[in-house]
């Protein structure tokens, strides 16, 4: 009896002692979680709370100033949805995000294909190409701008010398030409971005899988097809959805080279935000709601991907 | 801890101790009664033209005052969300200049002061220029120059043509049309999506006898068709819709536009071009011997709520802003009109050049006298309107009726 008491008690006899040590284990891991977590919490987290309490208030001028902002419900989110500019924002925020990206990522996929074959002066091109991204945005969007004048653009010259038009294209002057005027620009702007990340990915997949495809009598498709793109999977989801989240949010590009005109004919869901704060309505509230619906989106997209990348994880773990 | 790492947090603490107490600035100096030795001010004079010629005045009266002037510029469309935002924060410059359409909202929320506290008078200032500094029938700010806009035609391109410069629409249409061809315009002016627009457009709707309280009325429709005609006509290029007032400066100085629609701002610019002769005429009004009515134009000067030292420091520095010396001297450099009756009158007689908006400013009108605080709402409104009726979206009728629906709504 006592020896079996001795037995159960000796494996018992470390407990308190390992507890406190585990103890002291989560406080340090606490501790080293804080300055994140304060970080988070400080920068996302206020900002967002501060703007889902605006968006639930009737906030002018003159709450900046008095900080009185009576309490009104869902009445701003409400207001936004009935408005006659809701959908024709949110139609142009989907086209904008959609084209974007599409040409963006094939773009940026070709040169990438293209500038892994090792060729002469290629490394200098592709650092070329890295330009749009160097340059302040204000800047190339001012520059655009110009070059789409109708009148006395370069474009509308170049089309004109190449004989390809007729007459001036009206690129930011005609409601139905200004959309895609400025999906170009974002496009031309975005495409480094993804030419860089594809590059990156396409570095990684080893060299003996395409010997090995070759030696099968693969051709260049099914090489592409069935090597490249397969191990390129992560590298595409990770670019996609950073392209989703960075365009969905373009707004300077956008305000420089159209200020949202003609005629609202560019009025993405950020320049309507802005438009609804700051230019003559004043309607801080409203503004805020905008730009919930738009956190939501980039929110939504964002958990797919988590669940898509944990899935992938697990596929690979398996 | 290892001591290295104690030190690094003893360091944090007294840095970021350091930084709150920064942050705090220099405030709770206890009332004195004495004027402060410094003041922050706030404007957007960013050209480097406009921006030399406004140091310049800042020094003249940090000088005879005193008073060290701080001063922060920043871009035009970024100065209210910059106030707003100071506003929340409470650290409001001690002076500040804002575009006259914007005081009233501003002194709106509680944050200025009336300046008849400083026993600044308001005698001999035009009747417009208060209306647009006032709000609820109190005075919170004044300029030290008013700006309106007119005809800046090219003298060459106008010979040229055997063309006299127009006085009212019907010779502007003609006068525009003669002098297009060839990838040339004959009027440029801006219509783009903002304020900007709008102030552009006021001299028609106003001259034709519109109201703001009303913008879908037979007189608005009809100066709304008179520009869209313009446009439509090819006598003014559909580029207007992107051209800021700097662009259309730009076309007219390259020759692409032989007329155009712009402020006294832009003279001394011109003046620069050695090659370019031009001429100044007051904006076409729709009939014969009716004066045109344009918007009035320019900052002016107000005083936030930031302690009794530093307001009364603001006041004097304000003071000797709008004293008439001074005054002359910013108007000179940057071609605005003096905002005193007797004043402008005196400057007109020097400066030949800005007899046209001179003789406007007297007509000219505030754009926040009948609207107050609801001026920013129709004038977006407004600028919207145009842009669908010059972009071809909607007929004129069809846009201002829009734009009217939109004002009304709350």
């Amino acid at each position: 009896m006592t020896v079996l008491a001795q037995q159960r008690t000796e494996p018992a006899a470390p407990t308190p002692h390992r507890r406190r040590r585990r103890g002291g284990y989560r406080l340090a891991a606490l501790a080293f979680l804080l300055p994140a977590l304060a970080y988070v919490v400080l920068f996302f987290g206020y900002p967002l709370v501060n703007n889902l309490s605006m968006s639930l208030r009737d906030y002018s001028v003159r709450s900046f100033y008095t900080g009185e902002a009576p309490f009104i419900g869902w009445d701003n989110y409400a207001a936004v949805l009935r408005h006659p500019l809701f959908g024709e924002a949110v139609f142009n925020t989907a086209v904008f995000t959609v084209g974007s990206i599409a040409f963006q990522f094939g773009i940026g996929l070709a040169l990438a294909l293209f500038f892994s074959k090792r060729f002469p002066a290629g490394g200098l091109l592709r650092s070329l190409l890295l330009l749009p991204w160097l340059l302040p945005l204000v800047v190339s969007g001012a520059v655009w701008r110009w070059m789409m004048d109708q009148d006395h653009g370069v474009i509308n010259a170049a089309l004109r010398a190449l004989g390809l038009a007729d007459g001036p294209t009206p690129w930011l002057t005609s409601p139905g030409w200004a959309l895609p005027a400025v999906l170009i620009v974002n496009i031309w702007i975005g495409i480094p971005f993804n030419l860089v990340i594809l590059h990156g990915g396409l570095r990684a997949v080893p060299e003996s899988l395409y010997e090995a495809a070759a030696l099968d009598g693969a051709s260049a498709w099914q090489r592409f097809r069935h090597v490249t793109w397969p191990l390129l999977r992560p590298v595409t989801a990770v670019v996609l959805m950073l392209g989703l989240v960075y365009t969905i949010k373009v707004f300077d590009v956008i305000m420089v080279v159209t200020g949202g005109g003609p005629a609202n004919a560019t009025q993405t869901l950020t320049t309507w935000s802005y438009q609804l704060s700051f230019d003559g309505d004043f309607a801080f509230g409203q503004g805020a709601a905008v730009g919930n619906l738009l956190v939501l989106v980039a929110t939504v997209f964002g958990l797919l991907y988590l669940r898509s990348a944990r899935s992938s994880l697990a596929e690979g773990g398996s | 801890m290892s001591r290295v790492a104690r030190h690094l947090v003893i360091g944090g603490v007294a840095a970021s101790a350091m930084l709150v107490a920064a942050a705090c600035g220099p405030s709770g100096t206890g009332s004195s009664g004495e004027p402060a030795g410094e003041i922050a001010e706030l404007d957007y004079y960013a050209d480097q033209q406009g921006s030399q010629a406004w140091q310049q005045i800042l020094d003249t009266c940090a000088e005879e005052t005193g008073i060290r002037i701080n001063r922060q510029t920043v871009p035009t469309d970024q100065l209210l969300p910059k106030v707003l935002k100071d506003a929340s924060s409470r650290t409001l410059p001690d002076l500040l200049f804002t575009d006259n359409p914007t005081l009233q909202q501003i002194a709106s929320t509680g944050a200025l002061t009336p300046l008849t506290d400083y026993g600044i008078s308001t005698d001999g200032y035009y009747e417009s220029i208060i209306k647009a500094g006032s709000y609820e029938n109190e005075v919170y700010g004044l300029a030290p120059g008013v700006n309106g806009l007119a005809l800046i035609y090219n003298e060459d391109l106008l010979a040229e043509a055997g063309v006299e410069p127009p006085q009212t629409w019907d010779e502007l249409t003609a006068a525009a049309t003669e002098l297009s061809g060839g990838g040339k315009y004959g009027l440029a002016f801006s219509a783009v999506p903002s304020e900007e627009g709008t102030w552009q457009f006021l001299p028609f709707f106003w001259s034709n006898g519109a109201d703001l309280s009303k913008v879908d009325s037979p007189e608005a429709v009809a100066a709304l068709r008179f520009v869209t005609g313009l446009v439509d006509s090819g006598a003014a290029s559909k580029s207007v819709l992107n051209w800021n007032q700097n662009d259309v400066a730009d076309q007219f100085v390259a020759g692409n536009a032989a007329m155009m629609i712009n402020g006294s701002w832009n003279l001394a610019r011109l003046d620069e071009e050695e090659d370019l002769n031009y001429g100044v005429v007051p904006i076409p009004s729709p009939r014969p011997g009716t004066p045109p009515v344009v918007a009035l134009g320019g900052e002016v000067g107000a005083i936030p709520a930031t302690g009794p030292e530093r307001q009364e420091a603001a006041a004097k520095v304000l003071s000797c802003i709008l004293a008439e010396e001074n005054m002359l001297a910013w108007d000179e450099a940057h071609a605005y009109v003096p905002s005193k009756v007797e004043a402008a009158e005196r400057f007109a007689q020097d400066n030949p050049a800005m007899r046209p908006f001179v003789t406007q400013v007297e007509t000219a009108r505030s754009r926040t006298a009948a609207l107050g605080e609801q001026y920013p709402k129709v004038s977006q409104a407004l600028a919207t309107a145009l842009q669908a009726a010059l972009a071809g979206q909607q007929s004129p009728e069809e846009a201002l009726r829009t734009a009217q629906e939109q004002a009304g709504r709350s």
